[in-house]
């Protein structure tokens, strides 16, 4: 009986995937249905590993003491690269001109001096926090963004979630299935013995069975025209990963969110200001965003993406013109259904008096609130189950408001 | 024999690289004795130690790196003298931007640069990598782009480095000292994504800092890794000055924590070890002037360890609850000393230890055994070891954790029976796989458990690889005389079946490779 009604999937999906790659194929996926409203609400969450200088990427140049700290590269709003004003206080890196247009566009904000509940110093712990949406460290077998979407009612606008790169975000683990998706450049397996190893893996390692699934699935939705890795540096990489994922959720059955990481951004030493290492990492965001407007196409309407990382670094640089772990930093939010042109910030000013244990950015606007105010502009989720499945024991971090237009 | 197969697969699976084909009689030796299997590599420590023709010393590399720098510094501005006007012609202008852009990127992400230099075939020529003559990608590249170009020093180093582990894992008996080469290794990462010396010094680290100490004490392995060159740079402390010594009130620069805080981290007390910010910063600063002499060579011979006093912060420093008098280079080294044998060091050593090993979730009891071994013997890694191997709990756990990408290709070419001449299909299989070669991206080096290594896409990718092995590898092979070398009667009905009724021998032998026998450990 179980034999025949997996022969049955077996084949029917083999012959799908014959007949071409289309997401329709999906048989597990709930059939999409359209809201009586018209929106088809889209969420990237890209996760920036390492620490974000976010002191760097959106500068309080109006602060008196920012160019102090910030020394050597210190952003400034004259010179040879000046910063891009956001307004007459907060200055966005130079090497940021999508995100800045975008801004102007109203389709970009800016949340300054924000932080999860992690208060030490450790990046792994710091990412799990970051992820897991826990208050602490330790706890690895779930994250908040697969929780939001067990929370989603079933069959109804979102699909499924996609995990971006060869191994799934943490935020993106837990209940809720996902599948995942890399560029490759490698002659593929035949579907057959494809077929073959998922059969058995069936009788011997429902894990594997169920992985492998996935990984077959994804690739065949993402390869197109050019969705071949090409030889090219980080910066390519990072445009090449957005537009394949980019690729995959404009389609209108689809996963409608997503993660992905970017690493790189422990920048303790020659971090550079308006032109460096941290420089360059940022023109990848910046294109990797771009990547996600246009890849998105229409959808890019309902979009929000989401840009976070673990915590800040110290805003005062270290002796090597670089800056050591921290605590406040920011957050980016793009996308068209983003209530954008604002730097939304509580600012806690950079006297020495007024910095996090003398020496940090303090934080004064919990991370977890802007993503439930985002979780909940975007696809409605009540304040309590952000406080209590989402995010566990956060009641008092409020959803912020107003965040989706 | 029939009865112990299981344990031949967990003395083969969990503790080395996998049964090795042919006429080893991996699988029979270790079903006879599996204990004594794992255990007889541990009786050869100098077997731990890795030298091979042209393999050079960190400081030979350094020298050669400045040397090649120099060179293309003064290529760059021969070029630029002697033909100012015809620069802008042979590049279109839209192509300049990347350009410069791929060239800052040289140092910063030379992995990046390492893939797009051994590109796999182009696609359309998939058909090309199936013959015999397209098995080496690195044939193939030239072709697909850009004309060859010859490999300079430091691609050329990485690759005989890369090729002397690869040799090795594929020859050993059992492999459990090459597992533990490959776990402290790991522990004690660096990553050669970091730069040009980061790259060229990856093999000569683990070399030098991580093999003669593999079966020795772990506080000679903390001290000789913090000492490394390599580590130097990979975690910024040849920049960390003193702020109040001579250099760092010459040159207004100051500390960097980098270094001090990993340390406590990542290779001892771990997360929740009981140290706080104030240790780091105290740590950071004993260990001032611990750095590499530079290619001017003022301080030594350039690329060598050496203490530079100029850099080192004056005065005594409080640690852990102790103070530790001024005393230059032995301030750092006796407080290495005492962190290496605090007790939350044994703590997250035997956890980490038991979770490569065994299972994800380490059997708490066999965590606290080991971490009193680690605790009585002061640290000895060979009792470490060896506790591991005489416990119950190691041989008992259902064999439930995944293969890393290394893992799998090396236990695939050891059973296939393939020594490599050439590591390129390795490393690009590696940087596919999601775990280019002592480059993880990040100080914690690469992920240790099930989950990461069992996610969709990189299973989807070990089975194209396994696919490309069977095409090109199959036509000469009895995958039932391979299945018997890989397992014998451990191998369940499933797998023996959906081999024997494969349409080809070919595809019989991906699948053989992608079997839960082959995959799990």
């Amino acid at each position: 009986m179980i034999d025949c009604v997996e022969n049955r999937l077996l084949t029917s999906r083999r012959g799908l995937l014959l007949a071409g790659a289309s997401f329709a194929a999906w048989a597990y996926l709930p059939k999409f249905a359209r809201a009586a409203d018209g929106r088809d609400p889209r969420l990237v969450v890209v996760i920036l590993r390492g620490a974000l200088d976010g002191l760097a990427t959106v500068a309080p140049i109006g602060d008196p003491d920012y160019a102090g700290l910030h020394g050597s590269i210190a952003l400034a709003a004259n010179g040879a690269h000046p910063a891009l004003m956001l307004d007459a206080f907060f200055g966005l890196h130079p090497s940021m001109p999508e995100f800045a247009r975008m801004y102007r566009a109203q389709h970009a904000a800016v949340v300054h001096a924000v932080s999860t509940p992690y208060r030490d110093r450790s990046h792994f712990d710091g990412q799990d926090v970051l992820e897991s949406g826990y208050a602490g460290p330790g706890r690895v077998q779930s994250g908040w963004l697969n929780r939001a979407l067990e929370a989603l009612p079933r069959g109804e606008r979102v699909s499924s979630g996609l995990a971006v790169g060869p191994t799934t975000p943490l935020v993106l683990r837990g209940n809720a299935p996902t599948v995942g998706w890399a560029p490759v450049a490698l002659p593929q397996a035949d579907e057959d013995t494809a077929m073959r190893l998922v059969d058995l893996y069936r009788h011997r390692d429902p894990a594997l069975a169920s992985a492998l699934t996935q990984g077959l699935q994804l690739e065949k939705a993402a390869s197109g025209d050019d969705m071949k890795p090409k030889p090219g540096n980080q910066v390519a990489q990072m445009r090449q990963v957005a537009r394949g994922a980019a690729k995959l959720m404009a389609a209108d059955d689809g996963p409608r969110i997503a993660a992905l990481a970017f690493d790189g951004w422990d920048t303790h030493a020659n971090e550079g200001g308006p032109v460096g290492r941290l420089a360059f990492l940022l023109g990848g965001l910046d294109g990797a965003l771009a990547e996600f407007e246009s890849g998105l196409g229409d959808r890019w309407r309902d979009t929000v993406v989401l840009v976070a990382t673990e915590f800040g670094r110290t805003a005062r640089i270290n002796g090597t013109d670089g800056t050591d772990h921290g605590t406040g930093t920011i957050a980016l939010l793009a996308g068209g259904a983003v209530k954008g042109g604002r730097v939304i910030s509580d600012w806690p000013g950079l006297k020495p008096a007024n910095l996090y244990e003398a020496r940090d950015l303090k934080p004064t606007t919990d991370l977890r609130s802007v993503i439930k105010g985002v979780l909940q502009g975007q696809f409605g989720l009540s304040d309590q189950v952000l406080a209590q499945t989402v995010f566990p024991d956060s009641a008092g971090a409020r959803p912020m408001k107003g965040l989706v237009a | 024999m029939a009865r112990d197969s299981q344990a031949a697969l967990v003395a083969l699976n969990r503790f080395g690289f996998g049964p090795r084909g042919g006429a080893s009689g991996d699988l029979v030796n270790a079903a006879s004795d599996p204990r004594g299997f794992v255990k007889a590599e541990l009786a050869r420590p100098s077997g731990v130690l890795l030298e091979a023709p042209g393999l050079q010393s960190t400081p030979q590399l350094g020298q050669a790196v400045f040397a090649y720098q120099d060179q293309v510094k003064q290529a760059r501005e021969a070029a630029k003298t002697a033909a100012p006007a015809e620069a802008p012609a042979p590049q279109p202008p839209a192509d300049q931007k990347p350009e410069n852009q791929l060239r800052r990127n040289l140092s910063l992400n030379t992995v990046a640069n390492e893939i797009a230099g051994q590109q796999m075939a182009d696609p359309k020529q998939s058909d090309a990598a199936m013959k015999p003559d397209g098995a080496q990608p690195n044939a193939a590249a030239p072709a697909a782009a850009k004309p060859a170009q010859p490999l300079n020093v430091i691609q050329k180093t990485f690759r005989a480095e890369a090729l002397a582990r690869l040799q090795r894992a594929m020859l050993v008996d059992c492999g459990f000292t090459e597992r533990l080469v490959v776990f402290w290794s790991n522990h004690f990462c660096i990553s050669a994504s970091k730069g040009e010396l980061a790259r060229i010094w990856a093999g000569a680290f683990e070399r030098e800092a991580i093999r003669p100490h593999v079966l020795g004490r772990f506080a000679d392995m903390l001290k000789a890794v913090e000492q490394h060159p390599a580590m130097l740079f990979f975690l910024d402390n040849q920049q960390s000055l003193g702020p109040d010594s001579r250099a760092g009130q010459n040159r207004k620069r100051g500390l960097n924590e980098n270094l001090a805080r990993e340390i406590m981290e990542l290779h001892t007390l771990g997360v929740g070890g009981g140290y706080t910010q104030e240790d780091v910063t105290s740590l950071a600063r004993i260990i001032t002037g611990w750095t590499f002499a530079g290619r001017q060579g003022q301080l030594g011979a350039p690329g060598s360890f050496v203490f530079n006093a100029n850099a080192h912060q004056p005065g005594p420093q409080r640690l852990l609850g102790k103070t530790y008098e001024s005393g230059g280079l032995a301030q750092g080294e006796a407080a290495l000393a005492d962190i290496a044998r605090h007790p939350s060091t044994a703590n997250f050593i035997a956890t980490k230890f038991v979770r490569h090993f065994v299972a994800d979730d380490p059997p708490p009891a066999l965590v606290a055994r080991l971490r009193d071994v680690f605790v009585k013997t002061d640290g000895d890694l060979k009792a470490l070891a060896t506790a591991l191997v005489e416990s119950d709990e190691a041989w008992k756990a259902p064999l439930t954790k995944m293969r890393s990408p290394y893992d799998f290709l090396i236990a695939t070419g050891r059973l296939l029976a393939r020594v490599p001449e050439d590591p390129g299909l390795y490393l690009n299989s590696l940087n596919l796989l999601g775990q280019p070669l002592w480059a993880p991206a990040g100080p914690n080096g690469f992920p240790d458990t099930a989950a990461a290594w069992a996610a969709p896409e990189g299973l989807k990718l070990r089975l194209d690889i396994a696919s490309q092995m069977g095409a090109r590898l199959g036509p000469n092979i009895d995958p039932l005389d391979l299945l018997e070398f890989a397992a014998a009667d451990a191998a369940s009905v499933e797998t023996r079946k959906t081999i024997e009724r494969a349409e080809s021998r070919q595809q019989a032998l991906a699948l053989l490779l992608m079997s839960p026998e082959l995959q799990r450990r």
